[in-house]
């Protein structure tokens, strides 16, 4: 791996730039693995390449059945935050923040983690008191937010309407300063980058049909478009189809798969300086370097794989953003697309060791995965490697839907999680 | 948007008169005295999330207010039928190649 700095910049602008070569080959698979990690977004590169670096475990193929980083990771809206309000969810995005930290140090690659600052608006009297009551735990957690009023909020994005007239008006909001957004396909190929660089296969375009069990109940492999792929351990990271998956190795899981809608705008110059979003209204946005607006819809009500999502909720999110901006009410989209999501009952991810020896999974992160990229990667590839859960994600287990210890971030965030 | 028949007003009507409402035919467990942490959990949790046809409860909202239940494709989002709630589940349309 050529390692990118001013130099190589230098001497390859100087010599055309046709010194450049590929970043990562495009590997065939072999007939043995020590670890098949099974969906190349960002989360499974990550466990593989956090698998190289921290555990020395090379001997690893990510598997995909598209081109890599072409699921929920080239799909979402790019947010990263970590104000939840339990203090298992506080540790667990907390520590996927300080990763995004240096990341781009690490990886050598610029993911362009932007501290623009996350901002949720405030409503009504409910949205006060639970965005208070989240403040307070996450100062005790040590995750920074801050209230801010309605000046103060208009003060921090120009752009948002504070009008005591709004339909929806604006009575305060949480500001988390360390918040903000990541180039999200930079994530991807810098993991990919640096994980092939320390020799992890990466197969694309190989669907994986199914997880094949031993007579004693362990894994054995995968089955893949291009054959049996031995493994002793194999993790699944596929987000929106894990269900589908698990149910080859024998396992229901906790999980529907819903469609989560994102679109763009045309490109405009720098007029929106952080990330805001509003669960009461329903509408989150950003605007990207590339000068998108980039905004966040919601699930369909109805579970689904299409890929598509339902126009009505694209009219309902265009709407809010509307109300609350109204500086973009002649701002024209450039295109919408879906992506799916993997939700659990309690809208908290499942990352650990399965009942089946061998099997791991990382999944259920439904709306929010991408903020925890590294994390998740990082704590996948702990458990992976260990056969035993790390002090962060021991809580996520499979098990707690059984024994009734559920995070419940769903009934915390209320709407957009 | 999907357009939806309700079997009760045998109408087919924009999706937005109707409200999603899980997986159908799951059946709460007759003694839940007698019922397993396990049993609970699948009760509760476990859910089939079906690729391909899924059997599904829908609530005419905004129309006549009932539950009914709906055969519907999860990929190409297409409903293969729909029928009244009560109805036991019926088998999966021959004519659909599975997905």
């Amino acid at each position: 791996m050529t390692r990118f700095s001013a130099m190589s910049l230098l001497k390859n602008a100087l010599t055309g730039q046709k010194g450049w070569r590929e970043q990562w080959p495009d590997s065939q698979p072999r007939a043995e693995y020590d670890v098949v990690i099974v969906g190349a977004g960002g989360h499974g590169l990550g466990a593989a390449y956090y698998l190289a670096k921290e555990h020395g475990i090379t001997n690893v193929a990510v598997i995909d059945k598209g081109w890599l980083g072409g699921g929920n990771t080239g799909r979402n809206t790019t947010i990263i935050r970590s104000n939840y309000l339990y203090d298992e969810s506080a540790r667990l995005y907390d520590h996927a923040v300080d990763l995004w930290e240096g990341l781009s140090q690490e990886l050598n690659y610029n993911v362009m983690y932007s501290k623009r600052g996350v901002m949720m608006l405030a409503h009504n009297v409910h949205d006060i008191h639970s965005f208070q009551r989240h403040i307070h735990a996450n100062r005790l957690n040590g995750v920074d937010n801050a209230w801010l009023t309605p000046g103060e909020a208009k003060v921090f994005c120009p752009p948002l309407n504070i009008s005591p007239k709004a339909r929806y008006p604006v009575l305060g909001a949480a500001l988390q300063m360390r918040a903000g957004t990541a180039r999200h396909d930079a994530v991807a190929w810098g993991y990919a980058r640096a994980a092939a660089a320390r020799g992890v296969d990466i197969i694309q375009n190989c669907p994986v049909t199914a997880i094949r069990r031993g007579p004693d109940g362990a894994v054995t492999g995968v089955e893949t478009a291009r054959g049996f792929i031995r493994a002793k351990k194999v993790a699944v990271s596929a987000a929106g189809h894990t269900s589908v998956l698990m149910d080859s190795a024998g396992l229901r899981m906790p999980l529907e798969s819903y469609p989560l809608q994102a679109l763009v705008s045309e490109p405009v110059k720098p007029c929106f300086p952080c990330v805001v979003m509003s669960n009461t209204v329903h509408a989150y946005i950003s605007q990207s370097d590339k000068g998108e607006l980039v905004i966040g819809s919601g699930t369909d009500q109805y579970t689904s794989y299409s890929q598509r999502g339902g126009l009505p909720l694209i009219e309902h999110t265009v709407a809010a953003i509307c109300e609350v901006f109204p500086i973009f009410n002649r701002m024209r989209m450039l295109r919408k697309w879906g992506g799916i999501v993997d939700v659990t009952p309690d809208r908290s991810p499942i990352l650990g060791k399965l009942p089946v020896p061998g099997l791991y999974v990382n999944c259920g992160w439904g709306t929010g995965g991408f903020k925890a990229t590294p994390g998740a990667g990082h704590l996948l590839a702990w458990t992976v490697a260990k056969d035993a859960p790390h002090p962060i994600n021991a809580p996520f287990t499979l098990e707690r839907f059984t024994t009734g210890r559920l995070i419940d971030e769903a009934a915390a965030a209320a709407v957009a999680h | 948007m999907l357009l939806i028949h309700c079997p009760y007003c045998d109408e087919t009507l924009p999706e937005a008169e109707f409200a999603y409402a899980g997986e159908a035919h799951i059946a709460r467990p007759a003694d839940p005295m007698a019922t397993s942490d396990e049993e609970w959990r699948d009760y509760l949790f476990i859910r089939t999330n079906a690729r391909g046809p899924h059997y599904e409860r829908w609530r005419h909202v905004h129309g006549c207010g009932r539950f009914f239940n709906a055969l519907r494709d999860t990929v190409s989002d297409r409903f293969l039928m729909t029928y009244k709630a009560g109805v036991p589940r019926p088998d999966l349309p021959a004519t659909e190649d599975a997905q």
